[in-house]
């Protein structure tokens, strides 16, 4: 099956992705997506930026019900699969992204301990030519 | 000093499902019984403020009431829409336009979470796409930051339903009024962790009105006038942690509800402490738990201790939601803040009936949340 990114510009490609942000040339600020403007300073000197592929658990949820259809492109009804949700604190700024799990204890035990999570590419859904659309999550990292 | 405005006339449509009445006919309802508690005809009024969300043009209800040319004007501001219509009622009336007016709220929303397109929000279309644009979720993760960080507990979330849902059994204008143990509402389908399908309030239907005039003409309409002493919408600032955000900065800044909370107290010239009565924006358990707090009344983390001592009852210290919130009466966007001034206004002239606060509170406070980053307050006085 084909992997499409559920959208351009979002992260790079390969074994080792990082989220793609910017950054205000004038004040600094990182912003996640890519945009244009500063939100703090209003500048337009915004450059690309690529964000810290780990990072520690600022807050979190499940989604434990199936999203409105449009705009959600995974299965629902009864091949829905409920996922976590989470603000990712990445050192310059904190991104909200999906949790491969949805275990409280884990994700609690996230915050508590600043347990590591990192960057993975995860299948959310499927497109109409029957490609696999993929988007980037956090997985908490196992201790060794 | 901003002139005083007065509210001499409240009318409410009940809040629920109402099939085969269209917005527009609940909000002339609710005018027509605001119009009856003045003791004043449609043609005596001046100007209109209308909120809604999915009534486009909310001004339509003059073809049920009367085409009398008034200039009125709609107003959608998200959650905050009808504290956007009161607060520019009341200007209305402080700049001398008009002497009196309307403002109007109604809504007529389908079931289930609200659903739109994530670039109307200033949001990318992936973020949808990916299932992370929903109100409920930033709801789950707001309040389940601040259990970890204040210790709150899973039960006092049960306690905010049980409370909310006892109220709304005494008001027959709720949606609700079928009171839940705090066990059926932990049991129930998780939805958003920590929160179970019970402690979310359902968009829904219905309509509210309130009549204004200047504080010097009350008495020509009532014995028992209600001052508006502050109105105040406010809107996120950089750092604020807020619904439909795909990113946060480090910084962090507080809550636009403090930031509109501050400022009512300090236009109204009264603090939290003077307050008999409260209404406070409760979409989820959560959310009132938190706003318990980012309104003045209490430190984070209190509200453990208050909620179990029962502070929050209508015979308590802190009266939340005397007529069972957005819990029990659901949330018709457009109506909702005028439902929770149309209790305060009720509460003040000690006609609230059976869920009446007891000893004649003077000070009434209300409190609007919602999506992008908005809030409104007012604080109201006999």
């Amino acid at each position: 099956m084909t992997q499409v990114p559920v959208a351009e510009g979002l992260f790079t490609e390969g074994d080792a992705p990082q989220l793609i942000g910017s950054k205000c040339g004038d004040c600094g600020i990182v912003t996640f997506p890519v945009q244009d403007s500063c939100p703090r300073c209003a500048s337009i000197a915004m450059g690309e930026h690529l964000l810290a592929s780990r990072g520690t658990l600022w807050a979190w949820t499940t989604q434990s019900f199936p999203p409105p259809v449009p705009p959600y492109v995974g299965p629902v009804g009864k091949d829905f699969v409920p996922f976590g949700v989470g603000f990712v604190d990445l050192g310059d700024v904190k991104v909200e992204a999906r949790l491969t799990t949805t275990d409280p204890d884990v994700l609690n035990a996230a915050v508590r301990d600043n347990t590591p999570l990192d960057l993975v590419v995860v299948p959310v859904g499927t497109d109409d030519d029957g490609n696999e659309i993929v988007s980037y999550a956090f997985t908490v990292v196992k201790e060794a | 000093m901003a002139m005083d405005v007065a509210i001499v006339g409240v009318g409410i449509h009940p809040f629920g499902r109402h099939p085969g009445v269209s917005g527009i006919q609940m909000g002339a309802i609710a005018i027509r019984k605001a119009l009856a508690d003045a003791g004043v005809a449609w043609k005596d009024i001046e100007f209109a403020f209308g909120g809604s969300y999915e009534v486009d043009n909310p001004d339509a209800v003059v073809a049920l009431m009367g085409l009398t040319g008034i200039p009125f004007t709609d107003v959608y501001n998200g959650c905050a829409t009808a504290a956007s219509a009161l607060t520019m009622a009341a200007n209305t009336i402080r700049l001398g336009d008009h002497r009196l007016g309307i403002a109007v709220g109604m809504d007529k929303h389908p079931p289930g979470a609200f659903s739109a397109d994530p670039r109307d929000y200033a949001c990318p279309l992936w973020y949808g796409q990916v299932g992370e644009f929903l109100t409920t979720k930033f709801f789950g993760m707001k309040i389940n930051k601040y259990m970890l960080d204040h210790d709150i507990s899973h039960q006092t979330l049960a306690r905010v339903v049980n409370k909310n849902l006892r109220n709304g059994a005494l008001n027959e204008n709720a949606f609700r009024r079928k009171p839940m143990t705090e066990e059926q509402i932990l049991e129930s389908p998780m939805l958003n962790y920590p929160l179970t399908q019970y402690m979310f309030c359902s968009p829904d239907e219905g309509a509210a009105a309130l009549v204004l005039c200047p504080a010097e003409d009350a008495h020509q309409y009532t014995d028992k006038p209600v001052y508006l002493r502050a109105t105040t919408v406010r809107t996120r600032r950089l750092g604020a942690f807020e619904v439909h955000s795909t990113w946060l900065p480090e910084e962090q800044t507080v809550a636009p509800t403090v930031d509109a909370s501050r400022a009512a107290y300090e236009m109204a010239g009264i603090g939290p402490e003077d307050v008999d009565v409260i209404q406070l924006q409760d979409t989820d358990a959560g959310a009132e738990i938190i706003h318990l707090a980012e309104n003045g009344f209490c430190a984070d983390g209190d509200q453990e201790r208050i909620y179990a001592e029962g502070e929050t009852e209508i015979g308590g210290r802190l009266p939340v939601n005397t007529d069972g919130g957005l819990i029990a009466n659901g949330e018709p966007i457009g109506a909702s803040g005028l439902r929770q001034v149309h209790e305060v206004v009720l509460q003040l002239r000690g006609e609230a009936g059976e869920r009446q606060v007891p000893n004649t509170p003077k000070v009434g406070y209300t409190q609007l949340y919602g999506a992008p980053g908005t809030a409104g307050v007012s604080i109201l006085t006999v």
